[in-house]
């Protein structure tokens, strides 16, 4: 089960994928950090959470970012699915609060193709949609060595290509992502900490 | 043309009562009467006079706040009005139209046809003129001021040598002086030696008698109709295609766009009216994220709007208005961005319209980008501004470490200046391993906020062995810990 991480990420362009987890907004900072143009981040108004642009400098410049605060799901996805067609902007973020099913998931999908844009999905844990091409599992991780953005990320899904698990850590300074080690390959492997 | 009850005339007119009427206005901290009508002026109150007084004169004065703005705004749908006569009408003073009626006065019937006409047509409007004919704009002054009248051409003098010589439009101290000197009237002025006039007041006083006399000419400047970004297309027969109504769309809005580029502007708010059989109309709103003028890229943005919009049996009109539009330069269009869009480039124009059209959706405010902002706050450090009112800013300075995301402060149960050991958060037993911190952040005195009414924060950033990194703060002021946010 080991594979190389370059294999799946960056994610594969023109597609759409997901990703859950503690760590599901560190994973779409890395992932709109390695993107190309701009990043469209669609959520619900009603969110108490919100992302921090001073928080996203250590990952890329937030003058990139635009935000689409919208009433409710459906909008969520009509807006997703606007932004993925017309392919001027290069990433799209959704947050979803609730299921797609597979008509939704699969226009998304067909959207994305067209304007050759990446879109990815954060959902809640056990939500995923059948129509999408990966989706990831992200939890942060103590690092006992230094103060750090380790993380580990489990591909779970995977339409082209192997799944794997790795740990992974940004480096805010190189504006890069460091493979630590994939978890099979430790020197002591030890089962991962609950 | 002078309206010598303006203010009240328009105030009467949309609210007609009976009796004496006043407008006031505050100056100087006195309540002064600003404008009175027919009435109230029989019974002796006038222009300046005090509040007080004038009530005490008469006391079933009814009395209202003046409004100068509305007043001019009045005055200015009077000076369009007024082009119905002759094109050539500016604006006089604060009360006042002049027009030039040279060559126009016969298609009113003459001269008396025409003030007949005038005066008919303002009187059933209800507002009080008086107007003066003269062959220069300063006997016509004259005359509309000071007992109305029609000079013939070539009688400046005889017309209005009778006026006292205020009617010259000179200064109030001027008057005075003259009418100490024995000048009362213009004859008198008129006959009088022209140097020793023109040493003691200066040459205003000569150029205004020049002026009403036609020795030195004066010219009448018709004030500018603003350009109107509106056209209209009316159909013989009703149509409820969407594409029809679409072609008739794009037809208007290459008109449009025509009208915009020649006055070098952009449209940023569109508005189509699509008028119905039945006298119904739909009206289908477009908020553009920039200003714009090319048809080709505004028509797809229409689609949605007219799309959802009803038919009915059947549209015969369609109106386009640019409601707002911004300045807008032509643009030098280069080979090289051509070459570079071509060639599937980032394009600038997409964007925008790419946020026009998620505008119209979820409305234009709600698609927003971050500002930075300067602030040690948290929460203050940025400002969200809607993304079709600004423009990206870079400049993002980030000193500290700050969490991904933040969310309102959840309290976490625990005690001491120092981080605690174990804790619940969000149901969770997390146990602290390394704690970085403290930094201490005051709150801004200068601004009421209530979120921090706990006072100063001491923020730690919290590393539990389960994997979460956490941004908590403690209150010293006020014992007690939160969570604000979540470091990546």
């Amino acid at each position: 089960m080991t594979s190389d991480l370059n294999q799946s990420f960056p994610l594969r362009r023109g597609r759409v994928h997901e990703v859950f987890g503690p760590a599901a907004f560190g994973f779409a900072a890395v992932a709109c950090a390695q993107a190309a143009g701009d990043v469209l981040w669609i959520s619900e108004g009603w969110r108490a959470e919100q992302i921090n642009p001073l928080g996203l400098v250590a990952f890329f410049d937030p003058a990139r970012l635009l935000l689409a605060r919208t009433k409710d799901q459906t909008e969520v996805l009509a807006v997703a699915e606007e932004a993925l067609r017309d392919g001027c902007i290069g990433f799209v973020v959704l947050a979803l609060t609730r299921p797609l099913d597979l008509r939704e998931g699969r226009r998304l999908q067909l959207a994305a193709e067209t304007g050759r844009a990446t879109g990815l999905c954060l959902i809640p844990e056990g939500m995923g949609s059948n129509a999408t091409q990966s989706r990831w599992q992200a939890a942060p991780l103590f690092a006992a060595d230094t103060d750090s953005t380790l993380m580990r990320w489990q591909i779970i899904k995977n339409k082209a290509g192997t799944l794997g698990v790795w740990d992974v850590r940004w480096d805010g300074a190189a504006h890069r992502l460091d493979v630590v080690s994939a978890v099979a390959e430790r020197p002591r492997s030890s089962p991962a900490p609950a | 043309m002078w309206f010598p009850r303006l203010p009240s005339d328009r105030v009467l007119r949309l609210r007609p009562l009976e009796g004496p009427f006043a407008l006031t206005q505050r100056q100087a901290n006195t309540e002064r009467l600003y404008c009175v009508n027919l009435q109230a002026r029989r019974l002796g109150l006038q222009r300046a006079m005090s509040f007080t007084d004038a009530h005490a004169l008469c006391p079933d004065l009814i009395s209202q706040p003046a409004d100068p703005p509305a007043d001019a705004r009045f005055l200015a749908s009077l000076r369009r009005w007024a082009t119905r006569y002759c094109p050539w009408v500016g604006i006089e003073g604060g009360d006042g139209l002049v027009l030039d009626v040279t060559g126009s006065a016969h298609l009113a019937g003459g001269e008396a046809g025409l003030l007949a006409d005038m005066r008919a047509r303002l009187a059933r409007a209800g507002i009080a003129v008086q107007i003066g004919l003269a062959d220069t704009r300063g006997a016509a002054w004259a005359l509309a001021r000071h007992g109305e009248g029609v000079a013939g051409a070539g009688q400046g003098l005889a017309a209005i040598g009778g006026l006292p010589v205020e009617a010259l439009r000179l200064e109030a101290a001027t008057v005075v002086a003259l009418q100490r000197l024995g000048l009362r009237q213009i004859s008198d002025l008129a006959a009088a030696a022209r140097a020793p006039l023109a040493r003691r007041f200066g040459p205003e006083l000569m150029l205004r008698l020049d002026q009403a006399l036609g020795a030195q000419a004066e010219q009448i400047s018709p004030q500018q109709e603003p350009p109107h970004y509106g056209v209209r297309l009316t159909l013989p027969d009703p149509i409820g295609l969407t594409e029809d109504v679409m072609a008739g769309t794009a037809r208007l809005l290459d008109q449009l766009c025509a009208k915009l580029k020649a006055q070098e502007m952009g449209a940023r708010v569109l508005q189509l009216t699509l008028r119905r059989v039945d006298q119904a109309s739909q009206q289908v709103d477009l908020r553009l994220a920039g200003p714009m003028r090319d048809p080709a890229r505004i028509l797809p943005l229409f689609a949605r709007g007219v799309d959802a919009a009803d038919a009915g049996f059947g549209i015969d009109q369609i109106r386009l208005e640019a409601v707002q539009v911004e300045p807008l330069a032509t643009e030098q269009t280069s080979i090289s961005l051509h070459l570079r869009e071509a060639r599937g480039g980032p394009r600038k124009d997409g964007l925008e319209d790419l946020i026009t059209r998620i505008g119209t959706r979820i409305g234009l405010e709600n698609v927003q980008r971050f500002l930075p902002a300067d602030s040690h706050i948290p929460e203050r450090a940025f400002v969200i501004a809607a993304a079709a009112y600004s423009a990206p800013e870079s400049g993002w300075v980030c000193l500290r470490p700050r969490p991904l995301t933040l969310f309102a402060p959840e309290p976490v149960n625990a005690a001491g200046p120092r981080p605690p050991r174990e804790f619940r958060w969000r149901r969770m037993e997390l146990t602290t391993v390394r704690a970085t911190g403290p930094e201490r952040i005051a709150p801004e005195w200068w601004l009421e906020d209530e979120s921090w009414r706990h006072g100063l924060r001491d923020y730690w950033r919290v590393e539990t062995r389960q994997g979460r990194r956490l941004w908590m703060f403690y209150t010293p002021q006020n014992p007690g810990w939160c969570v604000q946010g979540e470091f990546a």
